[in-house]
Formats: C-alpha cells, sequence, structure tokens
C-alpha cells in the first residue's frame, strides 16, 4: 500500500511541476486535487476540534449536570456572519466583525508595543558598558546608524535634501541590504522545497539514494 | 565583438525553461553524489543549542510546538527533527503540540520517529504529545493561566493528570522553554503572550523566508535563539551530531546559490553591455 501512495505522490509532485514546462491538464488535476483535499481537510478538523468538543458535547449535556448556555451567544455571533451572504440581512453580520475586531485589537495592542516598539527601541539604545569590546560597540553604532537613517528616509514632511537628504540616501543603503538578505533567504526557502521533493523523488521513488 | 554581441543577446532572450534545467540539475546531482561540504554554525544557532544544552536532565519540560504544514516540511522537518535528539540525548523531557490544524499528524510523526531510537524513553514520562489546539494566541495565553484546563487530555485522550510528566504542570512556571517552529508569524505570538506576559523563554525555528523577520527579536532578546530555513536546520544537526536531511539538502543548496549568483552577474553583465551598445548604435545614427 505504500508503494502504491509513493507511486500517487511522485505522480502528483511531476504533475504540478509540469506547470514549468506549461500550463496543462495533469498541472489542473493536481492543483484542483490540492483545493478539494484541503477543504475538506479543514472541515473535518474544524468540526472536530472546534464544534464538537466546545459546543456540540457541552450543549449536549443537558440532562446530565449543569449547561454554560452562555455557549449559545458565540452561535448567534456565528449565525450572524452568516448573514453576509443576505442582501437585507448582511449587515447584522458587522455585530460579529466588531466583536472579533474588539478582541482581537484588545489582545494585539499592548502586546505589539512591547514586543515591536518598546523592546526594539531598547535593542537601539547605545550601550556604552560595552564600548571596551571593540567589535560589539560598532555592532551598536550601525545599528543605530541604520535605524536612525531609515526613519528619516521616510520623514516626508521636509524635502530630502542637504542633511536630511544625505542621511536619507544612508537609511536607502540599509534599506537595500535588508531587501537582499530578505531575497537570499527566499531564494532559500525555495531552493529548499525543490530540495525536499527531488530527495523524495530519488530517494522514496526511484531510490537512487541510499 | 559582433559574436560576442549574439551571445549576449540571446542570453538576454533565453527561455527560462534552460534556467528550470539547470536549477533542477544542480539540486539532483549533489544529491546522488553528495560532495559533503563543511557546514559553519552560526551564532543565533548556537545561541539556542546552548540554551537547550545547559537544561538539567529530567528537570522541567520543553514545549515544542511544531506549527507547520506539508508544504514547508523540508524546511522544518529537520530542524524539529535535530532538536527533538538534542533533548532526547541529554534526557530533558519533551511536551509536543501543534496550533496548526495541518500540524497533528506531522508533529506526531517527528515525535515517534526520533523517540523510537531512544528505547529507554518512556511516553509519559520522558515525552509526552498534546494534539493540536485550536485557538492560537488564546491557547499560549490560557497555558499561562491554567494548563490543566487549556489541555484536559493528550492527543490520545488520557487526562494529563494521569500522566506523570503533565500532571505537575499548571502554568509556564513549570515549563523551561517554548522552541516554535513556524512557516508563519506564530513565533511572535509565543513572544508576545509567553514570554512578554509570563516571562517565558522563547526560541523559534522558522523558514527561510520568515528568517530576516525574526532577527530583530533575535537581536532585542525577545528570542534565545534561532533556526533559519534549511541551513539553520543544518547547523543544528552539525551540532548534535545527527546528520539527517539538512545538511544532505545543503550540498544541493551551496551549488544552486552559486548557479543563482552566476546567472545573476552573467545576466547584468549581457543587459548592461546590450544596453550600452543600443545607445552609442542611436547616438551614431542621430550624430549622421
Amino acid at each position: 500500500m505504500e508503494l502504491f501512495w509513493t507511486w500517487v505522490a511522485a505522480i502528483l509532485t511531476l504533475s504540478i511541476y509540469s506547470f514549468l514546462y506549461k500550463d496543462n491538464p495533469f498541472y489542473k488535476i493536481a492543483e484542483h486535487l490540492v483545493v478539494g483535499v484541503s477543504v475538506g481537510y479543514y472541515v473535518v478538523i474544524t468540526y472536530f476540534n472546534y464544534l464538537e468538543p466546545n459546543l456540540i458535547k457541552p450543549l449536549g449535556r443537558v440532562k446530565e449536570e449543569w449547561v454554560n448556555w452562555f455557549l449559545l451567544v458565540p452561535v448567534a455571533l456565528g449565525v450572524l456572519m452568516w448573514l453576509r451572504i443576505s442582501r437585507k440581512y448582511s449587515w447584522l453580520s458587522r455585530f460579529t466583525i466588531a466583536f472579533v475586531m474588539g478582541l482581537s485589537a484588545g489582545l494585539a495592542i499592548p502586546v505589539s508595543i512591547e514586543q515591536r516598539l518598546i523592546r526594539q527601541v531598547e535593542a537601539t539604545m547605545f550601550d556604552f558598558r560595552q564600548m571596551p569590546f571593540i567589535w560589539e560597540g560598532l555592532n551598536n553604532l550601525i545599528i543605530l546608524i541604520g535605524v536612525l537613517a531609515t526613519l528619516i528616509f521616510f520623514f516626508f514632511s521636509k524635502e530630502h535634501k542637504g542633511f536630511l537628504g544625505g542621511t536619507a540616501r544612508i537609511g536607502i543603503i540599509f534599506l537595500m541590504v535588508g531587501f537582499g538578505a530578505s531575497f537570499g533567504y527566499t531564494v532559500m526557502a525555495r531552493i529548499s522545497l525543490l530540495i525536499g521533493r527531488l530527495n523524495f523523488l530519488l530517494k522514496d521513488w526511484l531510490h537512487l539514494i541510499g | 565583438m559582433a559574436k560576442r554581441m549574439g551571445i549576449l543577446e540571446r542570453i538576454l532572450r533565453l527561455d527560462r525553461r534552460w534556467v528550470f534545467i539547470m536549477v533542477a540539475l544542480s539540486v539532483a546531482l549533489p544529491l546522488v553524489f553528495p560532495l559533503r561540504l563543511p557546514v559553519k554554525v552560526s551564532e543565533p544557532v548556537e545561541r539556542l543549542y546552548h540554551a537547550i544544552d545547559k537544561l538539567p536532565p529530567s528537570g522541567r519540560p520543553i514545549l515544542l510546538s511544531v506549527d507547520y504544514d506539508p508544504s514547508t516540511v523540508p524546511e522544518l522537518r529537520p530542524m524539529t527533527i535535530a532538536v527533538l535528539h538534542h533533548c532526547f540525548k541529554k534526557r530533558i523531557p519533551v511536551v509536543v503540540l501543534t496550533l496548526h490544524p495541518a500540524g497533528p499528524g506531522l508533529a506526531e510523526d517527528a515525535l515517534k520517529s526520533v523517540a523510537a531510537h531512544y528505547p529507554q524513553a518512556r511516553y509519559g514520562k520522558d515525552y509526552a504529545f498534546l494534539g493540536y489546539a485550536p485557538g492560537v494566541g488564546l491557547v499560549i495565553l490560557g497555558i499561562g493561566q491554567d494548563f490543566q484546563r487549556t489541555f484536559p487530555s493528550d492527543a490520545y485522550g488520557t487526562p494529563i493528570s494521569q500522566i506523570p510528566l503533565l500532571a505537575h504542570i499548571r502554568s509556564y512556571r513549570d515549563i523551561e522553554m517554548v522552541v516554535d517552529f513556524t512557516a508563519s508569524a506564530l513565533y511572535e505570538a509565543w513572544i508576545g503572550y509567553a514570554y512578554q506576559r509570563y516571562g517565558c523563554r522563547v526560541g523559534a525555528g522558522v523558514t527561510a523566508v520568515m528568517a530576516s523577520d525574526a532577527y530583530p527579536y533575535l537581536q532585542s532578546g525577545q528570542l534565545v535563539g534561532l533556526l533559519g530555513g534549511l541551513s539553520g536546520a543544518a547547523e543544528y544537526e552539525t551540532l548534535v551530531g545527527w546528520p539527517g536531511s539538512g545538511q544532505a539538502g545543503m550540498d544541493a543548496q551551496s551549488i544552486v546559490h552559486l548557479l543563482i549568483i552566476a546567472l545573476i552577474i552573467i545576466g547584468n553583465v549581457a543587459y548592461f553591455t546590450v544596453r550600452r551598445k543600443k545607445r552609442l548604435e542611436a547616438e551614431s545614427k542621430s550624430a549622421i
């Protein structure tokens, strides 16, 4: 049975890669299969991990024990969300959206300010205690210059001329280095996926690698 | 000169499928005929390794969050396997969970495949699997508030009060650290809620695409260490002394990178040379 599924996986892999030559029916079949299987998988996962343990089972215990009727509140919010498909009552879904937005913002804002602003600003502070260690001090200096120059590049209230223009240019260099690093990592990520698939084809399917 | 221009112009018009073939060969050949190029360990990887290595054997468990789907397995599974080997070798208790709906099968398979190499390791005592928990941020917060309520049972339905490794865990105070393997920004949620709010140390293993976004968290001390992509996995395998698919893939990775560098240089030389030639031709025509 394992051999059969290895062949299925190999054929589907080759079908997907056949798109690199040109669009063709094998690619289309594999693509539709991925979409269909994914939807089916997530529907099952959602039912058995979200709905059944958190809603259906607790509400089904009416005769056994105390039932948390507050569970009907999220049910009502969910039903309101489905009303988006109705032209007449779609406005009711805004209550659910507002609830989700309020909850998400409340959870995310304090955490984001701490981890993305305060701690990051703190990390750019020049640490004079590291001055005796020339490399650490130099690293700190580069980070400080990079942060200030990049921030100045995004300051659009004054024309980028003179000192402001020169600093903004340094900011561009730092941005380019950042984009270059991201591009390099992206290439590595994409190639890693190809390595994974070719490793499967050569090892598990063709047995060319030990 | 004219012949050289002809070659350069042909390079600019090269069918991209030739590039695909070159990339495919550059990956396939080193996989079949390994070069065994050396792997140099970087500081972020070393930091995570040392953070785990310093943990006492049979002490508080380490929580591994395996949050990826099959599309990123080639990058994230090797690092998951390497970290699991490290924990099992050092007898550091491991609790595995997943916050990704597609993660349970992958997480369980990684855990079982590593545990099989350590016959002395016992499920429930040295390692445990909590399965999938929906809700991401709420689950991470829930562990801090009441672990027992967030996870009443393990992935196989056994109440955690009956599992020695899990029975005494109440919150992050009973967990040494969290390592998140993810292809998304989920590690930020672990930093935000587990580290910022509850002070639990967090390490991350991310795909290479995500790595450059994660570096600011490492530099600001919010991550104890970072594994970035396949190279991060290969470096960790080197430190643990367990060569796996990370190291095996690095030969191919290096050869393809050389190819891409060569193609970028050739492409740029061809582009600028041809552009200069066309500009000179246009200038001479306008002069006539």
